[in-house]
């Protein structure tokens, strides 16, 4: 920190320019409340002397009342945030810290240590260059450090502070400090470490955390903040090939076309060619352009503009990278997941994956084995849940252009989103592309989808009757069949009960295997739209998620949904199969509407109201929706 | 541009970074404009951000009508000189009610006049993105914040339901309704923003910069007599003093402070061995430790 008043002669101007040339160093803190993890960091702040007046009385009020310690100021209470973390004395959430000493500036990110907060730590690791492991000297090396060793490896940090604390419990003793020291190598020799610097502390009375302690005349290494102070991080600026995502295209006018983004590898100037991953483009950078002048080269983290010599095709998503060492540019790969959703991954189904400026449909086509966090075990599964960490094999709508996380962090890296909730439900970590997908190709035919509808004088339609068991579906479905076929229309109807007699007969009633399930039948269902038919399709279909996916298989206008809505307890008095008594009876397992939720369309096409129509009826209805779009008759001359 | 590469390099590029990552895919997203330093930061920022273009969003100012008048002065130079449009909103039911700082209070006034008038505002501009200048470093509950945060159709904020943000990887996708506030200086301390607006030479409001004021005296803090709207109590006179201000807002809320600081070296210098928090300054959060985390549950930022 700066202090005037130790130095009054200096000008302000030439302490600011001296500090502004400080580097950063962004670290993270792992390890549990008990380990005193909030306390050190809440020391190293107190002793950097950045409390303020205000924010010592609210300390120390608050140490009354929260505080652990008695009387004395429990550091732990200021960094522990939200209100009901402060009062289970737990930290749930990943807080960023900020300090500065003459020599750097700190963002720390503080993470939480118990075994279910693995995402908490996954992300404050992803933007670190360095964490600091503390291990409590009573305890030793726990499940947790190794665990956190792991993550940390995981997410490409290649230096760890070991922070041994509590040191004044165990009566500063060497033996004890250096049993743990020994402990930690022997298991976490092959997780790729650079550098790691084993620290004797006490994060309550400060020892070696500001200062080199008289407690541990037999430790001649550097106190926790000189060391963070001086240890040297690779910066990876100008490394590796360059990488640009385009983010935004700068089109102020006709004159000018930009593409805005951060550089995130290696470095460029102008009269560089560079090329378009995905097409194989090139052009050569003519300007580097920022509202502070052009730029003669742009290294890795900068967020600049650039122009090139010629008019080619790019646009947000794109990568333009170094001509010689491109990026993969794939549509399958393999990869190390971090599940972070509160829903189990249910492979098929569809998710968001966004990765650099790109956000792509992709699902989990495999899930080679999940990881055991804590003894590193590769252990076979069928999903991942939260905090879970497995390594899968995705699949994505187009191909993307992407590095290996472990030669590229920004590159190699995305996040999986929930389509429906908006959730981040996984942090991925690419590891290499698989190119059994390359030699796969579409066949071209010459006869085509409106040919064969215009044939039979239809628009081809899937119509999805959803709806509880025993809501009428099947029987709608059939009235409405009929009535079509009687006008001449050709029709198909997939019914959920036959097609697990045959097509589906391996799937179970899972929610991966209903998804499994919805994915074939939606496929199927679009070869027979593809043929020109009208398609019904009457499928409990529970999900949102799978029904999205259906009707975006489909084209636009194409994909019906129809709610067959019928109350729980009136499907349940009807019961025509007798499904709803064996399930209360818990004979049958994941039945919708007991044990497995139904989640009802939220915009429907169509809503069908049992209670108040006969069958007849509602099959009338569907069919007048048809003909009022004109699904029942193409106009000849088209 | 700031060189060699430094912490405040690093600040920039990843505000920077952020602000074209909302620009590419938010409908419509719309920058909070308080007017004060931080949105100077904000707004310098944006400028940079999309350099050759103006900025392709809109400035938002919530005006309670009790700014001090050198900010309206500064905010109406600052839409000419960006030429970025300026919309000024303010709550015409709360000022139609009579809502003012004097008589209604400090935390009624926030409540209609800001937090209120905010929420109007957004949703009469059917905003789904909005930037706004706060800081981790700000208060403790903020330090979890994320950058993009999510609120529900009603602008409420709910702790548990916050994405993980993992690398420069945001989450920029809402539902229905869902909106999201952008914080592009969450990882800037009070003394970076003061070192960027010294390194990068920003305009800001002549308040900060110690100057003769009208004031008076009232538990403790110093208010300025910024208009004719300003109660007197029986035996005040407002006296002229050396003073500035660490933050601003509303005038009859935000205390000054006697200081001879006036240029920015010497603010800084003074910030430098200052021994409160700029919150401090606000009368608003003087309530209760956690008051800011309750009210940005309500929707106020």
């Amino acid at each position: 920190m700066l202090d005037p008043a130790r130095q009054p002669s200096a000008d302000i101007s030439d302490l600011l320019a001296a500090e502004a040339a400080t580097p950063l160093l962004r670290f993270v803190t792992c390890g549990s409340v008990d380990d005193g993890k909030s306390t050190l960091i809440g020391r190293m702040l107190y002793d950097a002397t950045l409390l303020f007046e205000d924010q010592l009385a609210t300390l120390k009020s608050e140490s009354r009342v929260h505080g652990t310690n008695g009387d004395d100021i429990d550091f732990a209470l200021l960094v522990d945030g939200l209100e009901a973390e402060r009062e289970q004395g737990i930290t749930i959430d990943v807080a960023y810290r900020f300090f500065a000493t003459a020599r750097r500036k700190f963002i720390v990110a503080d993470t939480p240590g118990h075994e279910q907060y693995t995402p908490n730590m996954a992300t404050g690791a992803s933007t670190a260059e360095l964490a600091v492991l503390l291990i409590d000297a009573r305890k030793g090396v726990l499940e947790q450090t190794r665990r956190h060793a792991h993550i940390a490896s995981l997410l490409g940090i290649r230096h760890i502070v070991l922070a041994v604390n509590k040191m004044d419990l165990v009566a500063f003793g060497k033996p004890t400090f250096d049993a743990i020291v020994e402990d930690f190598a022997g298991t976490t020799s092959d997780l790729g470490f650079q550098t790691v610097q084993p620290i004797p502390v006490s994060a309550r009375h400060g020892d070696n955390v500001t200062e080199t302690s008289g407690n541990t005349p037999w430790y001649d290494g550097p106190s926790l903040m000189a060391y963070l102070e001086t240890v040297e991080i690779a910066s990876g600026s100008g490394e590796g090939p360059f990488r640009f995502p385009v983010q935004w295209v700068n089109r102020p006018d006709a004159d000018f076309r930009g593409y805005a983004g951060t550089v995130a590898g290696g470095e460029v100037a102008p009269g560089d060619t560079v090329v378009v991953a995905a097409s194989g483009k090139t052009a050569a950078v003519s300007r580097i352009v920022t509202r502070d002048g052009d730029f003669e080269r742009a290294g890795t983290g900068d967020a600049v503009t650039l122009v090139l010599d010629r008019e080619i095709d790019v646009s947000r998503g794109d990568m333009l990278a170094a001509t010689r060492e491109r990026p993969a540019l794939a549509d399958q790969f393999a990869a190390h997941m971090v599940w972070m959703g509160e829903d189990e991954l249910v492979p098929s189904r569809p998710y968001l994956l966004k990765a650099g400026r790109r956000t792509v449909p992709a699902s989990i086509t495999g899930i080679k084995h999940r990881i055991d966090v804590n003894t590193r075990q590769q252990l076979a599964a069928r999903s991942l849940h939260l905090n879970e960490i497995g390594v899968c094999n995705l699949s994505l709508a187009e191909p993307i252009a992407f590095d290996a996380y472990k030669d590229n962090r920004t590159t190699g890296s995305f996040i999986l989103i929930d389509r429906f909730t908006g959730a981040t439900v996984a942090a991925g970590m690419i590891d290499f592309p698989l190119r059994r997908a390359l030699n796969v190709h579409w066949q071209e035919m010459t006869v085509d989808k409106a040919a064969r509808a215009a044939q039979k004088h239809q628009k081809p339609a899937m119509l999805w009757f959803t709806g509880l068991s025993g809501a009428g579906k099947s029987t709608i479905a059939n009235l409405v069949e009929q009535r079509l076929f009687a006008r001449g229309c050709h029709t198909y109807t997939l019914d959920g009960d036959n097609v697990r007699h045959g097509l589906n007969k391996d799937l179970g009633f899972t929610e991966a295997d209903r998804a499994e399930n919805i994915r074939r039948v939606a496929q199927v269902g679009k070869l027979m739209a593809d043929a020109g038919l009208i398609v019904m399709v009457s499928f409990i279909s529970p999900f949102r998620a799978e029904r999205r996916l259906a009707r975006e298989v489909m084209e636009d206008g194409e994909f019906i949904e129809i709610h067959v809505d019928t109350p729980l307890e009136v499907a349940e008095e009807r019961d025509p199969k007798g499904l709803y008594a064996k399930a209360r009876a818990g004979e049958l397992k994941n039945f919708t509407g007991i044990d497995q939720p139904y989640e009802p369309p939220e915009a429907p096409d169509l809503v069908l109201d049992t209670l108040s129509h006969p069958p007849d009826a509602l099959a009338d209805q569907v069919v007048d929706f048809l003909s009022e779009f004109g699904f029942l008759s193409l106009p000849q001359d088209s | 541009m700031i060189k060699p590469r430094n912490h405040l390099h690093r600040l920039e590029a990843e505000a920077i970074d952020i602000m074209r990552e909302v620009a590419a895919t938010a409908t419509r997203p719309v920058m909070l404009y308080s007017i004060g330093k931080d949105s100077a930061v904000m707004l310098h920022l944006a400028l940079k951000a999309f350099y050759p273009s103006v900025p392709p969003f809109a400035l938002l100012h919530v005006d309670t009508t009790w700014k001090f008048q050198a900010m309206y002065a500064f905010r109406a130079r600052m839409a000419a000189e960006t030429g970025m449009e300026l919309i000024v909103h303010t709550n015409q039911d709360g000022l139609a009610r009579g809502i003012d700082p004097f008589s209604a209070g400090s935390a009624l006034h926030t409540q209609v006049m800001k937090t209120e008038a905010l929420k109007q505002a957004l949703d009469a501009g059917r905003f789904d993105a909005i930037f706004a200048g706060a800081r981790r470093d700000e208060e403790r509950s903020r330090a979890k914040e994320r950058i993009f945060s999510v609120r529900t159709a009603s602008h409420g904020w709910n702790p548990k339901a916050q994405r993980p943000e993992l690398w420069s990887l945001y989450n920029t996708r809402l539902r229905q309704g869902e909106s999201v506030r952008v914080f592009p200086l969450s990882n800037w301390t009070e003394l970076d923003i003061w070192q960027y607006i010294h390194a990068e030479d920003i305009p800001i409001v002549p308040l900060y910069f110690a100057a003769e004021r009208p004031v008076v005296e009232r538990d403790g803090q110093l208010l300025m007599v910024d208009d004719a709207r300003f109660p007197l109590q029986p035996g005040e006179v407002p006296q002229m003093r050396m003073v500035r201000f660490r933050t601003l807002g509303c005038y009859p809320l935000t205390a000054a402070f006697e200081s001879d600081a006036d240029t920015l070296d010497a603010v800084i210098g003074e910030m430098l061995i200052a021994r409160t928090s700029e919150r401090a300054g606000r009368l608003i959060d003087h309530d209760e430790a956690a008051s800011m985390e309750k009210k940005k549950r309500e929707g106020y930022f």
